[in-house]
């Protein structure tokens, strides 16, 4: 029995620990969250006081506020927020569909909210409860008519474009002249140099952008043409990634790179701070690309209507906005957050593109079940050439 | 006849928990979206994209099932000859690095295998020549054999420390060499772990996605990833359901052809 | 068998120990090196920093996630346990054909893709009008650790002899006396590791605790892939560094702590 005491022993132990920290755990939290809605209640009166000591349940992409953001929420209106993430659009939609838990307000990208809409499954925003909203540039709003035909479901938060990011050193290298158009991504001298992005719609936007049709294609002909296009490029694909493009390419894993704009900022202060022997790039393909909007939306079953509009109002605050952006770095459409930045970041291209270099981009657009079916076997048959 | 009342909770806890779900799964699978009977959702596998992703995935299951097999049997005797008089410490040093998060692990293997990763800067400075480990079959079976290891040195250390030294003490003095001893005396002995570690290392092979994906760079379509694409992707969970039967089915014959091996009859279940 | 042989044979051994360990720590080390990694990406050295470390115990996020990983681990490792065992004791005792239904149906969740045993109870749970919350993400991990208690106390029973057992109860000994007396200290090692894999598979679960959770709810392995879409944050390496010495430091000492004489 000799050698079973040691396994008992550390067992016991680490379960002990277990144990401890799960009481510990346990103790803090309530007395955390207990002060915070005291010295809440105490400055919330005067704005919404009928909303103090409501909870608020928020489902958002990991990452994407500064948590300082949410305390100051919390601190300012007494709402005690549940936080929760999630990791795709599509792994957000069954959640919300099944009603298993239900969220007061919801951030998903474009193609979804629309989809979401035509379900059923969002409710309208009272917009005399969101007055900050006169503080989104009119140009994201309009645009946001691609999804949302009336605008009366959905508040942009964040937006951005698909582009190639490439390393300039690697291309020289490589006597590759640096990438204008999505064609170029079919350069044999790149085999193996190239990170495609490993999703669907991305995927089939690159390929029917480049021959010249729209990415909301749903013609028979064009798809099979993208795809034939796309099982001729991946020999040239070193691999199809979501999240690894920015490590991979600060890494010089790769030459080329397509990419969502939103990580530049990262990226160029990590090249120059990290001090490498190479620069990494970022232009958006002449064809036109994917113009994306990540909105924040109240589900149909919210429990917190008032809460939810509350929390879409405190974050189009332009200081808030601001402060927002500076820790996710993703391009905001808040006018009133862009004044508030310095001139360089406004200026800087990568990050906030001009207008009119984006004349052929588009939005995704839900396409239906049956077309989104077709786009994944097509897909499907890329994938296992 | 009380000995029976002890499976009681776990009856009850699986009709619940695990039948119903599965019933569900069975309705999903054999639907379609109106509600009406088909059997176009299992059928799918035939198509040219499924039966090279499940054929692709079972040639890398197998593979890495025998390369755990082949690790993990002389470890746990190393493991169990140790062991006696002494302590378990060593049997928890191989199942530590489970504890660390399976993303973050498979993650720091990518970080190992790159082009300019930690693998090809020691070949360098050793003046050898670079090699493109990631993104191929051979970084998936590795990661598939880094993750599921433990799973086959657990259950076959575990019998392997029943065999009583004297048995094998027997076997020695009747002039058994130490390959004799191994064929006629260990592996015998040691079936039902060896099963056991079969089971625990092959299913989670074949049904895995998220190796394939980081490791193999997603050019390598395995079923696990047609699986997830449909429920998470595609939206289409009466194929994805559809598909999962049929990899029941293939896992429960694969399960079948070693239990025939097991010559207690009992094998691990099947 | 000379002295020599033997020694050269436990060479051999050492040098397979020493390759299987460096297979198995060499990404456990690398992911300690980068939770001191000043650069947030994954393959560049930007100087060293103890900022990840500050940075986690910091967030409320990390550590409420860590709270809910460790109390449902070790719940539902111990239900699994205490379910599991006494069901394989039962198993074990049948005859071939309910033994064979019984099996068949442990060996169901690790037949299933993760993902389709998360949805399947998902929509379970929907089903019987149960809101998702901690509750079910501890059913569901209960559900799936049930079989791998089961896998690891089996063959311990199966090498357990009954003649010892009925001979105790021949002797005078109540069964439940001549099992905890007799078949249990047999069986301890499996059901020891039987609760360790359970408690290891709780810990690394994520797909199935996706699906069956509620509003936040977040465990490590949910939380860190949350932050896939935006790159990991290396106070998760930080946090997995900092698990890995409380663990290893436990097991060392309960290793090298003077052993009590009557073992």
């Amino acid at each position: 029995m000799k050698n079973h005491v040691g396994i008992a022993v550390s067992l016991a132990a680490v379960s002990l620990a277990a144990l401890l920290t799960a009481c510990g755990g346990s103790e803090s939290a309530p007395s955390a969250s207990e002060s915070q809605s005291s010295s809440a209640a105490a400055d919330s009166g005067s704005e919404s006081g009928d909303l103090a000591g409501t909870t608020l349940y928020v489902y958002n992409w990991g990452e994407y506020i500064d948590e300082d953001v949410i305390d100051q929420f919390e601190e300012e209106t007494g709402i005690e927020v549940v936080y929760d993430l999630f990791e795709t659009n599509e792994e957000m939609y069954p959640v919300i569909e099944a009603g298993g838990v239900t969220y007061d307000v919801v951030c998903p990208s474009d193609y979804m909210i629309q989809k979401m809409i035509e379900n059923d499954m969002l409710q309208a925003i009272d917009f005399d409860n969101v007055p900050n909203f006169d503080q989104i540039d009119p140009a994201y709003i309009e645009m946001s008519q691609a999804f949302d035909p009336e605008n009366l479901y959905s508040v942009p938060y964040c937006w951005g474009t698909v582009g190639i990011l490439y390393n300039t050193s690697l291309i020289e290298e490589l006597g590759v002249d640096p990438p204008t158009s999505w064609a170029d991504l079919w350069d044999e001298r790149l085999a193996d140099e190239i990170l495609m992005q490993d999703s669907v719609r991305d995927a089939f936007m690159v390929a029917l952008k480049k021959d010249g049709y729209s990415m909301n294609s749903t013609d028979e002909a064009e798809l099979q043409q993208a795809k034939q296009d796309l099982i001729d490029q991946k020999p040239l694909v070193q691999a199809y990634v979501i999240d690894q493009v920015r490590d991979k390419m600060i890494g010089g894993e790769a030459a080329v790179g397509v990419i969502y704009s939103g990580e530049m900022l990262y990226i160029q202060e990590e090249v120059e701070s990290l001090g490498l022997d190479y620069e990494l790039e970022y232009v958006i393909p002449e064809e036109g690309t994917n113009l994306w909007i990540d909105s924040w939306v109240i589900p149909a079953n919210a429990q917190n209507k008032a809460g939810a509009e509350a929390w879409i109002n405190f974050l189009c605050r332009p200081e808030i906005a601001k402060q927002n952006f500076e820790y996710i770095t993703y391009p905001t459409p808040n006018k009133g957050a862009f004044d508030l930045l310095d001139e360089e970041t406004q200026n800087n291209k990568s990050v906030f593109p001009d207008i009119d270099s984006l004349a052929n981009s588009e939005v995704y657009e839900y396409l239906g079940e049956d077309v989104d079916t077709i786009y994944n076997d097509l897909w499907k048959e890329v994938k296992s050439n | 006849m009380s000995k029976k009342i002890l499976s009681w909770p776990y009856v009850l806890w699986m009709t619940g928990f695990i039948l119903i779900p599965l019933a569900l799964i069975v309705y999903y699978g054999l639907t379609d979206k109106s509600g009406a009977f088909t059997l176009a959702n299992v059928i799918a596998i035939t198509t040219a994209e499924h039966s090279k992703a499940l054929w692709l995935s079972l040639a890398l299951s197998f593979g890495s099932t025998v390369i755990c097999l082949l690790l993990a049997y002389p470890l746990a005797m190393i493991l169990r000859n140790r062991g006696v008089g002494q302590n378990s410490f060593i049997v928890f040093i191989f199942i530590l690095p489970m504890w660390m998060n399976f993303l973050l692990r498979t993650l720091a293997w990518q970080t190992l295998l790159e082009k300019n990763g930690v693998i090809n800067a020691i070949l360098s400075m050793l003046h050898l020549p670079t090699q493109s480990l990631i993104n191929t079959s051979g970084a998936i079976i590795l990661g598939m054999v880094y993750n599921f290891l433990p799973f086959m040195v657990l259950p076959i250390y575990n019998v392997l420390c029943k065999i009583d030294d004297d048995t094998i003490n027997a076997a020695r003095d009747l002039g058994a060499n130490f390959w004799q001893t191994l064929l006629w005396v260990w592996i015998p002995l040691s079936v039902p772990g060896v099963i056991s570690g079969i089971t625990m290392v092959f299913v989670p092979a074949l049904t895995t996605f998220v190796i394939s994906s980081l490791l193999g760079g997603s050019k390598i379509l395995l079923i696990g990833n047609v699986i997830e694409q449909e429920f998470t992707k595609g939206s289409n969970w009466h194929l994805g359901s559809g598909l999962s039967l049929v990899l029941m089915v293939f896992i429960l014959i694969s399960m079948a052809i070693v239990a025939k091996y097991d010559k207690n009859g009992e094998g691990s279940g099947f | 068998m000379t002295r020599l042989k033997r020694s050269i044979r436990r060479i051999w051994q050492d040098f397979y120990l020493a390759i299987i360990m460096i297979f198995l720590y060499a990404p456990i080390a690398t992911m300690i090196v980068l939770s001191f990694n000043s650069s947030k990406s994954r393959n560049q050295w930007g100087g060293f920093t103890w900022s990840w470390y500050t940075q986690m115990f910091a967030s409320r996020n990390i550590m409420d996630a860590l709270h809910n990983t460790l109390l449902i681990a070790f719940l539902s490792a111990l239900i699994a346990t205490l379910i599991g065992t006494a069901a394989s004791i039962a198993i074990n005792s049948m005859k071939q054909v309910p033994k064979t239904i019984l099996m068949g149906i442990t060996n169901i969740p690790m037949l299933n893709a993760d993902i389709v045993t998360g949805i399947s109870l998902m929509l379970a749970f929907l089903a019987f009008g149960i809101s998702l919350g901690f509750r079910t993400v501890l059913i569901a991990h209960i559900t799936f650790n049930i079989p791998y208690v089961i896998l690891s106390v089996m063959p311990k029973l199966k090498q357990t002899s009954r003649s010892t057992y009925e001979a105790a109860m021949d002797l005078g000994a109540g069964p439940v006396y001549a099992f905890f007396k007799v078949v249990f200290p047999d069986i301890l090692p499996g059901v020891l590791s039987g609760f360790l894999l359970a408690f290891t598979m709780s810990l690394d679960d994520f797909i199935i605790t996706h699906f069956t959770r509620g509003a936040g709810i977040n465990t490590l392995s949910t939380l860190i892939y949350s932050e896939v879409r935006r790159g990991i944050k290396p106070s998760m390496y930080a946090l997995s560094s900092v698990i890995f010495v409380v663990v290893l430091a436990l097991l060392l000492i309960s290793n090298f702590a003077p052993k009590k004489k009557h073992s």
